[in-house]
């Protein structure tokens, strides 16, 4: 064995620590997803609540927000009384339950409220893998034509929809109605 | 004035843990006999004085002493005297104070116990010890100390210690892993005393074997505890949740399981023995990320490091200063000659090196997925889960494949194992591992493949492990046979069982759980799973410091009574928090599992059902594991003295028995 090698962790775990000082301390550009300005991937998926199959004309027709939820997901379960509160005031929201038991996530729907107008079950996970989910939950802003417009990684809180998101539907929904 | 005399407690054995970090050492490097010999009293001062600045703050709890902020922020005087003893763990400030209690045990317990260790290396092991417990008594006294009073203006009570930890788990499980995180500082300590020592031999790895042994096994009753405590008690049926906190401590265990096994080849075959080094370093380095970052709640919100920089800022430091110091010494210190021990494919050798590899990679995929939302807070403020579903699909397979590796390392040998006999002797095994599924599927009337699976899988470990009992014993005959084998092979058979046992507990509570999501007036019944769970109504109920709503819940089969269930909504009145106490009938084969919801008026309760087989198998499996590491270590080589083995190369082993 060379020496060179011995060094090998060390330097592993320098290179590491300086990415967790950078992250700490640094505040540095939010994450791009390689999606926006492009059309919402196709699939071909059946509902959460039942009644056949949903493909991506179903998201079509009006701005919306895709959100990507599970009943597994801590942070969703934060989320989902905002989204409640957006649907409230009119704001479309289509789901996403992201490799999720389907009977669990009916449950969860008929206990906490239903915010979505259409659910799509993707039990595998191979729309998720199509949007690069990292993990859940994340949301797409999408226009009238399906197009991806922007992505929130993380909890939608009142914050980040007053500051990220509000202005950018309301465009949207401006760009539609002309 | 007793907390004081806790605090004076404290600084002096941060003296006692400076000097015992530093003299030892320079005696070890100048060979000065005598500061090499100042290690044993050091560790006895550091320990004795810890001991008292730990009776300190259990006192100050125990006599309500609310004017010590810490006592105040986690106790009320309506607590029961045993909760008020372990709210001493309670919290970070009191939690380090235990932790660096017990490293100066383990550093008591080393100086006491390795009496045949030659001088420079006790030395040098203690010195070690001594430099973790001097970190950890300062950032200790600088920046969370437990004794901080509340002056003048002392509140008329406490804030109560937090619901969720007022239960007997929550008594016992900090305490059983911080006896795992600290014991695997040993091990450490072993590592870079040799490194410094550049003795890195079949010895030093026999050393530091039972050691790592026992705090691996600690670690392990720890987990088993944390997974048993958050299934009764958080309400929720679940056992593991794959958060930040748990994998905090799971990390550290599969490196240690790593370590266990690469250590056995160290000492038996001379060689990975750069590698044994390594992971004794990730093992403890894991062990400190996991203290520091639960306590500290960094792993659980970055605000938590936003809001306490001071603390955040020394965690980093002490972590880089442990992890790369360590790994620098090993790039320096390392032994780059090769090893002349050779091994083929099919050895003992491969076949661990291949188990070390599977739990490194475990590990570092629970580390990614447990750092990734935390660098991702960190950079955008984002909150997100990785939950569930990454960690099963990268954490099953690799835990199938170790058991599918486990029986074959179980019976192959050392050095070289000729494939046509290896083959000759698993067939059988394979064969009735395969048999032993079908008809353990046919048995539960279930074919799914998950549950077939795994019973094939852990058919498989425990069918080779008789295999190769009676393979062991062919020569002999299994009755006489059976009475030569040694202490350490039957706890390798016992840890791999519990391996099994755990495996199966897993797949078919999660497989055959039977769960209802119900509104229940008094006098309604349900149907869950084959039994007949009546509502009978709740009453009121007064704790200590909390009063609760209790059910009555009557539960019969086919007729016959099988238990009444009290589940409870506490409400704590201190905190003004409420807390569901399920109410379970526990059993080998099944446990019956009832859970209030909400109060829905009339009487009627939301209540959540479960029936779910074979769940305590998972904790037993877990409790076997850790037997298995307690019994291995007790082996008998490990106690022999210098002097019995004097006596038999004089040959006078006779006179002596």
């Amino acid at each position: 064995m060379r020496r060179w090698l011995l060094l090998l962790p060390l330097v592993l775990f320098l290179v590491l620590a300086v990415f967790l000082y950078r992250g700490l301390f640094l505040d540095p550009q939010s994450l791009p997803s390689a999606l926006i300005g492009k059309p919402f991937p196709a699939f071909q998926l059946p509902a959460v609540q039942g009644g056949g199959m949903l493909s991506r004309d179903a998201f079509l027709g009006r701005p919306a927000l895709v959100n990507v939820w599970g009943t597994w997901c801590v942070a969703c379960r934060d989320e989902h009384p905002v989204l409640n509160t957006l649907k409230a005031q009119g704001v479309v929201i289509y789901g996403v339950n992201y490799k999720d038991d389907n009977a669990a996530a009916q449950k969860w729907l008929a206990q906490f409220h239903d915010p979505y107008q259409l659910n799509v079950a993707d039990a595998d996970g191979s729309l998720g893998v199509d949007l690069g989910v990292y993990g859940a939950p994340e949301t797409f802003l999408i226009d009238a034509k399906g197009v991806v417009r922007f992505k929130h990684v993380g909890v939608i809180d009142q914050q980040v929809w007053r500051e990220q998101l509000a202005g950018r539907y309301q465009q949207l929904l401006d760009e539609a109605g002309q | 004035m007793i907390p004081e005399l806790g605090q004076l407690a404290m600084i002096l054995a941060l003296c006692f843990s400076a000097a015992l970090g530093v003299l030892p050492l320079l005696g070890a490097w100048r060979g000065q006999v005598v500061w090499m010999a100042l290690a044993r009293p050091l560790a006895w001062g550091q320990f004795a004085f810890l001991a008292f600045a730990f009776a300190c703050l259990a006192r100050s709890f125990m006599v309500d002493d609310f004017s010590v902020a810490y006592v105040a922020q986690n106790s009320n005087s309506a607590l029961p005297w045993y909760y008020k003893f372990s709210a001493v763990w309670g919290a970070h400030e009191g939690s380090l104070l235990l932790w660096a209690l017990i490293l100066g045990g383990w550093t008591f317990a080393v100086s006491i116990f390795s009496g045949q260790l030659p001088r420079d290396m006790l030395a040098r092991v203690l010195a070690v010890m001594g430099l973790i417990g001097t970190g950890f008594m300062v950032f200790l006294i600088c920046t969370s100390n437990p004794f901080s009073r509340l002056l003048p203006q002392v509140p008329a009570n406490g804030r109560d210690l937090n619901p969720l930890l007022q239960d007997f788990g929550l008594v016992v499980h900090p305490p059983m892993l911080y006896m795992g995180y600290v014991g695997f500082s040993v091990a450490f300590a072993f590592a870079i005393a040799a490194l410094l020592g550049g003795r890195l031999d079949a010895a030093w790895a026999r050393w530091s074997r039972p050691w790592t042994l026992v705090a691996w096994s600690f670690l392990g009753v720890g987990i088993s505890l944390g997974s048993w405590w958050a299934y009764y008690e958080l309400g929720w049926g679940g056992w593991w949740f794959w958060d930040p906190v748990e994998n905090a401590s799971l990390m550290p265990w599969l490196v240690g399981t790593a370590l266990v096994h690469s250590l056995a080849v160290t000492e038996k075959r001379g060689v990975f023995k750069s590698w044994t080094v390594l992971l004794a370093i990730a093992a403890f380095s894991l062990s400190l990320m996991g203290t520091f970052l639960v306590r500290s709640g960094v792993l659980t919100s970055v605000h938590a490091f936003a809001s306490d920089p001071t603390r955040g800022v020394f965690i980093l430091g002490f972590l880089l200063l442990v992890v790369g110091g360590s790994l620098g010494l090993f790039a320096l210190r390392a032994p780059v000659v090769r090893s002349h021990a050779r091994f083929g494919l099919w050895s003992r050798e491969t076949l661990l090196l291949g188990n070390n590899l599977l739990l490194v990679v475990a590990a570092a995929t629970i580390l990614l997925g447990t750092l990734y939302p935390l660098l991702l807070d960190a950079l955008t403020g984002a909150k997100l889960s990785v939950g569930p579903p990454y960690f099963n699909l990268l954490f099953l397979p690799l835990m199938a494949l170790l058991m599918l590796l486990l029986a074959v390392g179980v019976v192959v040998r050392w050095k070289h194992t000729p494939g046509r006999w290896l083959a000759g002797l698993l067939t059988p095994v394979l064969v009735a591992a395969v048999v032993l599924a079908v008809l353990g599927g046919w048995w539960l009337g279930d074919f799914d493949w998950p549950v077939l699976a795994v019973f094939a899988l852990a058919m498989w470990v425990v069918v080779g492990g008789l295999r190769d009992v009676f393979d062991k014993t062919r020569h002999t005959g299994l009755a006489r046979g059976l009475r030569g084998l040694r202490r350490s092979y039957w706890a390798m058979h016992l840890a791999h069982l519990g391996i099994a046992v755990c495996a199966l507990g897993v797949v078919l509570s999660s497989q055959h759980n039977a769960e209802r999501d119900l509104r229940m007036a008094p006098g309604e019944a349900v149907d869950v799973g084959g039994y007949h769970f009546v509502f009978e109504g709740s009453q009121h109920v007064n704790g200590p410091n909390w009063s609760a709503d209790r059910a009555v819940i009557r539960v019969t089969q086919g007729g016959r009574p099988v238990a009444v269930l009290n589940p409870e909504k506490r409400l704590y009145t201190a905190q003004q928090s409420m807390m569901t106490e399920a109410g379970i009938d526990p059993g080998l084969l099944r446990d019956l599992y009832v859970a209030l919801g909400e109060p829905l008026g009339d009487g009627a309760w939301a209540v959540r059902v479960h029936v779910k087989p074979f769940v305590r198998w998972i904790w037993l499996g877990g409790v076997l594991t850790a037997l298995g590491g307690l019994l291995a270590a007790a082996d008998g080589r490990y106690r022999t003295k210098v002097k019995a083995r004097v006596r038999g190369t004089l040959g006078l082993k006779e006179a002596a028995a």
